[in-house]
């Protein structure tokens, strides 16, 4: 490089402006060198070294009397206690015992420690040389050397075919490594894009669960202004696949007097103004939980994407990109709310083969 | 035994000059010597020279608590259960009782209440990690900040800013293993986030949970790579780190007696070995103490992990937070075409993220592109003397923060009665000012610290001392600063920008620099040009100042 910093611009000899030879000069910012040792008090005055002594020790005697404090509440204080402690409120009085004392005993063992290299051991500061990292020109050089005897010896240079076969070997072998994860888990294939809610067909449709009651519901437990939470029926909390199924079944279900909702399409697809749309943020999945009566947005306390659910589910502010998708319902001959079919487009965050 | 000895191997062996054991101890050390070869590795350790500044502790600290978080986590993995099958609960804290839950969620809460001790250990593990993260942090910008990262440091300073990012992503692994209410959260962000890769986020997604979210392999798998795989990487860069530490020897501050080619300190033995010991000792015991007085996760509050449930505080744990600001200040922006989607609004935080980071990683390269210095530098830069890189080290910390406050929204509207909406649409602007602001605002705070400088030492220092002088004037009398301060006030050298060669060459040929040597250049004249950099006093300048009529 031609154009490095041409060494006439750097200071000259740098590290050289404290020297003692440059003091000479009459240079006032020159380096005074090293400033004489001043003596502590403990240095001097051997009754101030005994009584640091003492101190050193003291710290180390409270330390072992802490260590048998721990072992001693360990044993004696019962686990399920729970005292008052000001200002900290109620607490576990196990846990403040063997912290309080784990902490004393090992605190001390440090500030007896130091305390000791602070007045008793001698703290004259001594210079030491460094050297340079980079070697020498006569290392470097043989080293080159014996390298490049090596490597001509081996002929890697001369035998071409060998050496790109060796190269096309060696960068195809860990791929074995990540076929090997291929079994971590199972294709993705339709998975994401359907619920717990396809099983419902028009002729064998699947009810809306409550939440709170697990009890199927009418359009009358609805009150208008309200956020009920619901589930598919035939799911129950103790299900081997539970988690994984209410992670996209879950419904929320708002009732808004039919005049005030906006669009369309989500009046046709609830009952008498009560709308089934999916919990499960847009975003990155959290769930939906806080509701705002009077304008009917809906918002996620994980990012705080605000959705009108007035208004289709339209979202309104935050980082969600697309509305929450909604469920078809209608009433079955015993008045129960029920779903007759799956969402229409994939519910959760977004991803690359997600459609629309 | 030593006659012996000689006697049956004959004459030839030359008599030892090694001075004989004075105890058992010089014995025993003598027997590893021969097996081992101690005496040549500790003669060049024992005596070391340690410099001392109060900041050089800080990477201490994230030795020290690195250490703690294994000590603890040892013990952690001994009573927890890293697996997601089901149980009803049946321990001593009574309102979980009968709630079905992971395993995993059911041994941390028995390591909380049923195991003695289990408790304190949890909360001293977590209180280590923040504190290691914290740590690490402050370490990184005290190193930032001097300059210490100069060459021959580059390399340790990448070592550390793995430390950083692999420290902070096994936090994020270990806060997941508990499998509660809140960690869950952060799982399935996890999973949207993945979700949101171009092409590939499904495949990813179903191979690392196992199948759909949030399927039954998780916690098993978090667990092998939070206390093995990434533990493990980090202990192999954290020996690299200190044996380079070592081996480049600590830098120092300018001072007298202190060059570029020497170290002042105290030796390894005793003295740094009782401080840097007993440190350790300190740091143990106020986070024992801590983890006895301030409760952190606790779990059980915020009950077993569902879907379809959310904690009403949903927050990752502080080190995280600029990239939950991040996501959350981002507009939802989804692009469909041709069947796809591309989600924007999760994949530009996710892309920025890293960005943010890397560009800490490659700073001391670019530094050193511009400037184009080639030396070892072993004195460190006062902050005030590189206005430029401390404005731009200002400028990171600022966006950290303003993300942060981003990261807490809902918490800053809460509690300071603000729109949610308000504070986000501030930070969308302000992640772009005020990193700008700060800039500036630094590099002018250095330059007027560089003119104090210089003023003092040309000046001296003011003593508070008034002086009327025969005419009437009164002056305040000024003091000669001392020789050492003289000397530390002025040791730091001042570079001149690189300049473009002349436009045509000694031949009067046209000589056109590229476009990458232009840039340098001009980046070289932002660094040391005019603006900044105050031109420190010379000794011409003191003398006529100090020679001349008297000072005042
Ligand atoms: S998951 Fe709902 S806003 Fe991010």
């Amino acid at each position: 490089m031609s154009h490095d910093m041409s060494e006439e611009k750097l200071p000259e000899s740098h590290g050289s402006a404290g020297h003692h030879e440059v003091a000479a000069h009459g240079d006032p910012f020159a380096d005074p060198g090293l400033p004489a040792h001043e003596p502590r008090r403990t240095d001097i005055d051997e009754r101030a070294a005994k009584r640091a002594e003492r101190q050193v020790s003291l710290m180390f005697v409270v330390s072992m009397l802490a260590t048998i404090g721990f072992i001693a509440s360990y044993v004696a204080i019962d686990k399920e206690k729970i005292v008052y402690v000001w200002p900290l409120g109620n607490i576990s009085a196990l846990n403040f015992a063997l912290g309080m004392t784990l902490g004393v005993a090992l605190f001390l063992i440090g500030a007896g420690a130091v305390h000791w290299a602070r007045t008793l051991m001698s703290d004259v500061e001594l210079p030491a040389e460094r050297h340079p990292i980079e070697a020498d020109d006569e290392v470097r050089n043989d080293v080159i050397d014996q390298f490049r005897t090596g490597a001509a010896e081996s002929g890697f240079g001369r035998r071409k075919m060998i050496r790109n076969t060796l190269i096309g070997s060696m960068a195809l072998v860990p791929l074995s490594g990540v076929v090997l994860l291929r079994d971590l888990g199972p294709l993705p294939e339709d998975k994401l894009e359907h619920t717990g809610w396809l099983e419902a067909t028009p002729a064998k449709p699947l009810a809306l669960i409550n939440m709170n009651t697990n009890l199927p519901m009418t359009a009358e437990d609805i009150i208008v202004g309200s956020l009920t939470f619901a589930m598919p029926e035939g799911l129950h909390t103790h299900d081997e696949d539970f988690q994984q199924r209410i992670a996209k079944d879950a419904l929320m279900l708002v009732r808004i007097a039919p005049e005030n909702i906006k669009d369309e399409k989500s009046k046709e697809l609830g009952f008498e103004g009560i709308l089934a749309y999916s919990k499960i943020c847009t975003h990155v999945g959290c769930p939906i939980s806080l509701y705002e009566q009077q304008t009917h947005h809906a918002l996620c306390p994980c990012h705080q994407s605000t959705f009108d659910l007035a208004d289709g589910a339209r979202v309104i502010f935050g980082p969600a990109g697309h509305p929450l998708p909604q469920l078809k319902i209608i009433t079955d001959e015993k008045g129960f709310l029920v779903a007759t079919g799956d969402f229409d487009e994939p519910v959760g965050p977004s991803y690359w083969e997600r459609a629309r | 035994m030593s006659s012996a000895s000689s006697t049956t191997s004959g004459a030839a062996k030359p008599a030892s000059t090694r001075a004989k054991p004075a105890n058992k101890w010089e014995q025993a050390a003598d027997w590893t010597d021969g097996r081992l070869g101690i005496y040549s590795l500790a003669r060049a350790n024992l005596r070391k020279i340690f410099p001392d500044h109060w900041s050089f502790m800080l990477g201490e600290i994230c030795l020290y608590t690195f250490i703690i978080i294994i000590l603890t986590g040892v013990y952690l993995t001994l009573f927890f259960k890293p697996s997601m099958g089901e149980v009803i609960y049946q321990g001593s804290y009574v309102p979980l009782k009968g709630i079905p839950m992971s395993e995993a969620y059911a041994s941390t809460v028995d390591i909380s209440f049923e195991v003695r001790g289990g408790l304190l250990v949890r909360q001293i593990h977590h209180w280590a990690a923040l504190v290691f993260v914290a740590a690490m942090l402050v370490h990184m910008m005290r190193v930032f900040f001097t300059g210490a990262f100069r060459k021959p440091r580059e390399i340790n300073w990448v070592f550390g800013f793995l430390l950083l990012v692999l420290g902070m992503f096994d936090g994020f692994f270990g806060y997941s293993l508990p499998d509660d209410l809140l960690s869950g959260t952060g799982i399935r962000f996890m999973e949207g986030a993945i979700l949101a890769v171009p092409l590939v986020g499904t495949y990813i997604q179903m191979f690392l949970f196992g199948g759909e979210f949030p399927g039954h392999d998780i916690v098993p798998r978090f667990f092998t790579i939070h206390v093995l795989l990434i533990p493990g990487i980090m202990l192999g860069l954290l020996v690299a780190h200190l044996i380079l530490v070592f081996y480049h020897k600590h830098t120092q501050w300018a001072g007298p007696g202190k060059t570029e080619k020497n170290v002042v300190g105290m030796p390894l033995m005793p003295v740094y070995m009782a401080k840097a010991g007993g440190f350790f000792f300190l740091v143990f015991g106020l986070i024992a103490v801590i983890s006895a007085i301030a409760t952190i996760n606790p779990i059980w509050a915020y009950g077993p992990y569902r879907p379809d449930q959310v904690s009403t505080d949903a927050q990752p744990d502080w080190y995280m937070g600029f990239s939950e600001g991040l996501i959350r200040i981002m507009p939802g922006w989804e692009i469909s075409l041709w069947g796809h989607t591309l989600n924007l609004g999760v994949m530009v935080p996710l892309a920025i993220f890293p960005m943010v980071l890397a560009a800490i990683a490659v700073y001391p390269f670019i530094e050193g592109w511009i400037t184009g210095d080639k030396r070892e530098h072993h004195i460190l830069d006062r902050p005030r003397n590189a206005p430029v890189r401390t404005g731009l080290g200002a400028a990171w910390i600022s966006l950290y923060l303003i993300l942060l406050m981003a990261g807490g929204n809902d918490l800053f509207a809460t509690h300071l009665h603000l729109s949610i909406n308000s504070v986000t649409y501030f930070v969308r602007v302000g992640m772009f000012v005020v990193p700008v602001l700060v800039f500036i605002i630094t590099k002018r705070w250095c330059l007027g610290l560089q003119r104090r400088d210089k003023e003092k030492v040309l000046h001296g220092r003011e003593t508070g001392v008034i002086k009327r002088l025969p005419h009437g004037e009164f002056v305040e009398v000024h003091a000669q600063l001392p020789a050492k301060d003289l000397h530390t006030l002025t040791a730091h050298e001042q570079v001149e920008p690189f300049e473009l060669p002349a436009a045509t060459d000694e031949n009067g040929v046209a000589r056109k620099a590229n476009v990458i040597t232009r840039t340098r250049a001009k980046l070289s004249r932002g660094f040391y040009g005019e603006g900044s950099q105050i031109p420190k006093p010379t000794s011409e300048e003191h003398h006529e100042i100090t020679s001349g009529h008297g000072h005042h």
